[in-house]
C-alpha cells in the first residue's frame, strides 16, 4: 500500500481504544487474516498491562509481502481510535495521507478533519444486539476501506476465533462494517 | 503442522517441549508468564510434570532438582525474579547440572515497568552469579527463532552440562508472527551415555572434551554433588591438586567448543566500511535500518549474535577488521557494547541506546550512519 | 530389629535402652558408610550431629530401603554436611533451599525416598517460605530439622530458635525475638507427620525417624539438639555432656504431658517428644499430580 523510509511493501495498522473493547483480538485477527488466510507475512504487537486495563490499550499489526523486520508501527497507515483518550494519544503518529477511522459518538475528532467518522459502537449494537462486536464492525470498515487483506481472509480469521454459536452474529457484524465503509466511499 | 500465528513465548515453551523437557517450575512474572501457562498446559499432555513454586529462588533449585532426578528442565522469568534465581545459576554452574533458565528481559532495575521491553539483563545474564563460572546465553530475534534457539539452549545445556540462559524479551517474546513448527519427532538433542561401572563412576572427572557423562539420581550411581568446590568425585576439597585441575576443566570447557557453541548471522558486502551489530529484538531494529539504507546505496554489514554469551569475540574481531565503524543498537544503555569496545577497541564503536521501555527506531541506526 | 526399637520405645524411661551390641555389623547401611570419604566428619567433638545421624541410618536400615532409592538433601550448615558421609544419593544445595531442590528431585523420582536434611536457620530462616510450602502441598518429603538454637558453623549468630533473652554473638544483649515452634508451625503448615524428640533420646529419634520416612506426605522430625561451642559457651551452660543432660531433664514424653491437668500443661516449659501430629487422609502431592492431571489429561 504505501512505502516507509524507502521500505516497499510494509503496511502498518494500529487499533487502539480502551481496555474491553476487544482491540487487541482484533489486531491478532487482523495478523491472522494476513498470515494464515492471505499467505502473507504479518507481526502483531500489543501493549500490555496496566496500559490495557481500562486506559488506552493498542495492538499493531504490520503487514507485507516480505519479511518484517522491525516489529512495531513507526507512522501508522491506518489508525482506529474507539476512544478518545486512543485517539489523543495515537492520532499523531498517522503518517501523511494515511487513513484515520474513529468512532463518531466516543471520538472528537475535530483537531482531525479528515479523520472518517463512523458510529462503530451503536452499529455494533443495532446490527447484532451487542456492543462487544464493535471489534468485528471496525475490522469490516478497516479492510473495506484499505484492502490490507481480503475480505474472505478477514471473514475466515473472524469465524475462527468466534465463540461456537456466535458465528451468524460476528458474519453479520463484518457484513455491516463493509457496508457502512462502501457507503463512506460512495459519499466522499 | 500448519501455519499459526504465535507468541514467542509460547514458541518457547513448545521448543521446550519438543528438545524433551519433561519438568517445569515457575513463578508467575510478566512478561514471561506464558511460558508457564502454555507449560501447565501441555506438559501433562507428554507425561511432563509442571509446578508453579513459591518463589523464583526455589523455582530454580526446583529445576536442578528435577534435572539430578533425570527429568531435562526449564524455568521462565523475568527481570526481579531472574535476580532471584542468580545464586542458584552459580550452583548449576560449578555442579554442571544442565537446565535452561529463561529471562523475558522487562524494564528494571527493580520493579521498573513490567509491562515495558528492555536488553537490561545482558550483563547479568553473564555475571549475575557471584564467582568465575562457565555460562551460555542465547538471544533469538523472531518467534520462529525463539522455538529453535530453545531447542539449541537444551542441546547445549546437556551437551556441556551447564545452565543456558534463553535471553529473551518483551517484544519477541509477546510478538506473534505465524510459524510452522517442525514434527517434534525430528528433533533430536545430546543425550548422556556413561561407560563406566557405578563403583567406577566419576561425575566431575577430566575429559577429553571437558565434559564428563551424567548420570541422575537413582540409577545405581550413587554420589555427592556439593556447591562447595570438589574433587572429581564430588567431595568436598580444599587441596589445590585436586581444585586446579578441576577448575582449569569447568571454567575452560565451553573453550574447547566454542565454534559450535557460537551462533551469528553474517550478511556482509564488499567494500562496507560501516557495520551495525545487534541482536534479540533490537537486531530486527538494525535490519529494518541496514535495508533502508542498503535501499539508498550505502553499502552496510549486518552482524546478528545469537549467542550472546560466550560472546563471539572471533566474530567480531574480524568485523572490526573490515570496516571502521560498528553502530550497535540495543534496549539498554550500552551493555553489549562494552563488549564489543572490549574486543574492536572504543574508536569504532557507535553505541545507540534506549532504556525507557520504547524500541529503537531504524532512524536511531540510521542517522549513525550519517555521521 | 525394626520390632526390637519399636517395642522398646513403648517404655517410659529411654535412659535404660541400648542398641544390641552388634547393631553396627548387622546394619547393611552402616557397612556401606562412605568408604572413599575420609572420616572423622567436620563436626565438633561432642556435638549431637553424630547422633541425629546414626539414628537416620538405623531408620533407613529399619525400613530395609535400598541405598540406591534413598536420596538426602541438604542445604548449608553443620548439620547441611551430613550427608556427604553416607553412602547414598546426596545432594549439598544452598543455604535455605534443601526443600526446593528436593521438591524437583521428588517429582522426578516418584519412588525415591527423599530426605531434607537441615538446621533451624537453614529451613526456617532463610528457607521457611520453603518449609511451609513443602507442608501445604504434603509432597512426600522427609524434613529432618536439627534444631540447636543457633548457627554453629558461623559461629553462634541467633537464629529463628533462639530462645528470648539467650545470648549469641548478634544478641549480645539477649535476644528479643521470640522463637518459633518448629512442629506446630509444621502442623498448621499441613505436615501430614510431625515428631519431636532430642539427641539425648536416640533411640526414640529412630522411630520417629523410621515413621516419618514411613510416611507418604510431607513429614516432619525435630531433632533437638545443642551447640556447646557457641551457644553453649555464650549462654555458660556448661560442657557437650551438660548440655546432653539436659535436654534429658528439661524435656517430657508427650505421653506424660497429656497426663497433666491443663493449668500444668500451660506452665509446662520442658520439651514434649513424641509424635504429635498424624494425618494419613490427605493425598501426597506427587501422587495427586499423577490422578488428577496426567492420567486425567489425554496424552499426545
Amino acid at each position: 500500500m504505501t512505502t516507509l523510509q524507502g521500505l516497499p511493501d510494509r503496511t502498518e495498522i494500529r487499533l487502539a481504544g480502551e481496555g474491553g473493547q476487544g482491540m487487541i483480538l482484533a489486531g491478532i485477527i487482523l495478523a491472522e487474516a494476513a498470515s494464515i488466510y492471505d499467505g502473507k507475512n504479518a507481526v502483531q504487537t500489543q501493549s500490555y498491562g496496566p496500559e490495557a486495563r481500562g486506559g488506552a490499550s493498542k495492538s499493531e499489526v504490520v503487514i507485507s509481502q516480505g519479511e518484517i523486520d522491525h516489529p512495531e508501527v513507526l507512522k501508522a497507515d491506518a489508525l482506529i481510535a474507539l476512544s478518545q483518550e486512543a485517539y489523543k494519544k495515537f492520532s499523531q503518529d498517522v503518517k501523511p495521507g494515511g487513513l484515520l477511522i474513529v468512532d463518531a459518538d466516543k471520538v472528537d475528532a475535530s483537531a482531525t478533519p479528515q479523520a472518517i467518522r463512523l458510529p462503530i459502537t451503536r452499529m455494533a449494537f443495532e446490527t447484532t444486539g451487542k456492543i462487544i462486536t464493535a471489534n468485528t464492525i471496525a475490522l469490516g470498515v478497516l479492510v473495506a476501506l484499505t484492502n490490507v487483506v481480503s475480505r474472505d481472509a478477514i471473514e475466515k480469521a473472524v469465524l475462527a476465533r468466534a465463540p461456537k454459536g456466535t458465528e451468524e452474529m460476528n458474519r453479520a457484524a463484518l457484513k455491516a462494517g463493509f457496508e457502512a465503509a462502501e457507503k463512506e466511499t460512495s459519499r466522499s | 503442522m500448519t501455519i499459526r500465528l504465535m507468541q514467542g513465548n509460547e514458541a518457547i515453551a513448545l521448543g521446550a517441549i519438543a528438545a524433551g523437557c519433561r519438568f517445569y517450575a515457575g513463578y508467575p512474572i510478566t512478561p514471561s508468564t506464558e511460558v508457564a501457562e502454555v507449560m501447565a498446559r501441555e506438559l501433562p499432555k507428554y507425561g511432563g510434570k509442571f509446578i508453579q513454586m513459591e518463589d523464583e529462588i526455589a523455582s530454580m533449585a526446583a529445576i536442578i532438582g528435577g534435572r539430578v532426578g533425570g527429568l531435562k528442565s526449564m524455568t521462565a522469568t523475568s527481570g526481579p525474579g531472574f535476580s532471584l534465581m542468580q545464586e542458584n545459576i552459580g550452583y548449576a554452574a560449578i555442579t554442571e547440572i544442565p537446565c535452561v533458565v529463561v529471562d523475558v528481559q522487562r524494564l528494571g532495575p527493580s520493579t521498573g515497568q513490567p509491562t515495558a521491553a528492555s536488553q537490561g539483563d545482558v550483563m547479568q545474564a553473564r555475571w549475575g552469579t557471584h564467582g568465575d563460572h562457565p555460562i551460555i546465553a542465547l538471544a533469538p530475534i523472531s518467534v520462529r527463532q525463539a522455538f529453535d534457539l530453545t531447542v539449541k539452549a537444551f542441546d547445549f545445556s546437556e551437551r556441556y552440562r551447564t545452565p543456558v540462559i534463553l535471553l529473551t524479551d518483551e517484544i519477541i517474546g509477546h510478538m506473534r508472527e505465524p510459524v510452522e513448527l517442525p514434527d517434534f519427532s525430528t528433533i533430536k538433542i545430546y543425550e548422556h551415555k556413561v561407560e563406566e561401572k557405578p563403583e567406577e563412576y566419576k561425575a566431575f572427572r577430566n575429559t577429553e572434551d571437558g565434559v564428563p557423562p551424567l548420570v541422575p539420581f537413582g540409577e545405581g550411581y550413587r554420589y555427592h554433588i556439593t556447591g562447595l568446590l570438589h574433587d572429581e568425585v564430588g567431595f568436598p576439597t580444599q587441596r589445590l591438586d585436586e581444585i586446579d585441575p578441576w577448575l582449569e576443566r569447568v571454567n575452560g570447557k565451553l573453550e574447547k567448543h566454542i565454534d559450535e557453541i557460537t551462533l551469528v548471522e553474517e550478511d556482509y558486502q564488499d567494500g562496507a566500511r560501516v557495520a551495525v551489530l545487534s541482536y534479540g529484538c533490537s537486531a530486527r531494529t538494525a535490519r529494518h535500518a541496514v535495508k533502508v539504507a542498503r535501499a539508498q546505496g550505502k553499502k552496510v554489514n549486518l552482524l546478528t549474535l545469537l549467542t550472546i554469551w560466550p560472546f563471539p569475540e572471533k566474530q567480531v574481531e574480524a568485523l572490526g577488521e573490515k570496516v571502521d565503524k560498528i553502530i550497535v543498537p540495543e534496549m539498554n544503555l550500552g551493555q553489549l557494547a562494552y563488549e564489543v569496545e572490549r574486543v574492536v577497541g572504543r574508536k569504532k564503536v557507535v553505541r545507540v541506546t534506549r532504556a525507557n521501555g520504547e524500541m529503537v527506531t531504524p532512524q536511531m541506526v540510521l542517522e549513525k550512519m550519517e555521521d | 530389629m525394626t520390632d526390637h526399637i519399636l517395642e522398646a520405645h513403648d517404655l517410659e524411661n529411654h535412659e535404660a535402652l541400648i542398641p544390641p551390641s552388634n547393631w553396627f555389623e548387622r546394619s547393611e547401611t552402616l557397612q556401606k558408610l562412605r568408604k572413599n570419604k575420609k572420616f572423622p566428619t567436620i563436626w565438633c567433638a561432642g556435638c549431637g550431629l553424630g547422633v541425629v545421624m546414626g539414628a537416620l541410618i538405623r531408620a533407613i536400615d529399619h525400613l530395609g530401603l535400598k541405598n540406591d532409592d534413598v536420596a538426602l538433601v541438604a542445604g548449608i550448615g553443620c548439620t547441611a554436611r551430613m550427608p556427604v558421609y553416607m553412602d547414598f544419593n546426596t545432594l549439598h544445595t544452598t543455604h535455605g533451599r534443601a526443600l526446593a531442590f528436593a521438591t524437583g528431585l521428588k517429582i522426578a523420582r516418584p519412588g525415591m525416598k527423599v530426605i531434607a536434611i537441615m538446621g533451624d536457620g537453614d529451613a526456617l530462616a532463610i528457607g521457611g517460605n520453603h518449609f511451609i510450602h513443602a507442608a501445604r502441598r504434603n509432597i512426600g518429603i522427609t524434613a529432618l530439622v536439627v534444631n540447636n538454637s543457633i548457627y554453629g558453623m558461623t559461629g553462634g549468630q541467633y537464629s529463628p530458635t533462639t530462645p528470648l533473652g539467650k545470648v549469641a554473638t548478634t544478641a549480645p544483649y539477649g535476644n528479643v525475638e521470640p522463637p518459633f515452634p518448629i512442629c506446630e508451625l509444621a502442623m498448621a503448615a499441613g505436615a501430614t507427620y510431625v515428631a519431636r524428640s532430642t539427641v539425648y533420646h536416640a533411640l526414640e529419634l529412630d522411630k520417629f525417624l523410621t515413621e516419618a520416612i514411613a510416611q507418604d506426605g510431607f513429614s516432619v522430625v525435630e531433632a533437638v539438639s545443642y551447640c556447646h561451642t557457641t551457644y553453649g559457651r555464650l549462654n555458660r551452660l556448661g560442657t557437650a555432656a551438660d548440655m546432653m543432660r539436659a535436654l534429658k531433664d528439661n524435656s517430657i514424653a508427650k505421653s506424660a504431658y497429656d497426663k497433666l491437668s491443663p493449668d500444668e500443661q500451660h506452665a509446662n516449659t520442658k520439651i514434649v517428644r513424641g509424635v504429635l501430629h498424624q494425618n494419613n487422609t490427605r493425598m501426597e502431592y506427587t501422587r495427586m499430580y499423577e490422578q488428577q492431571i496426567l492420567t486425567r489429561v489425554q496424552s499426545v
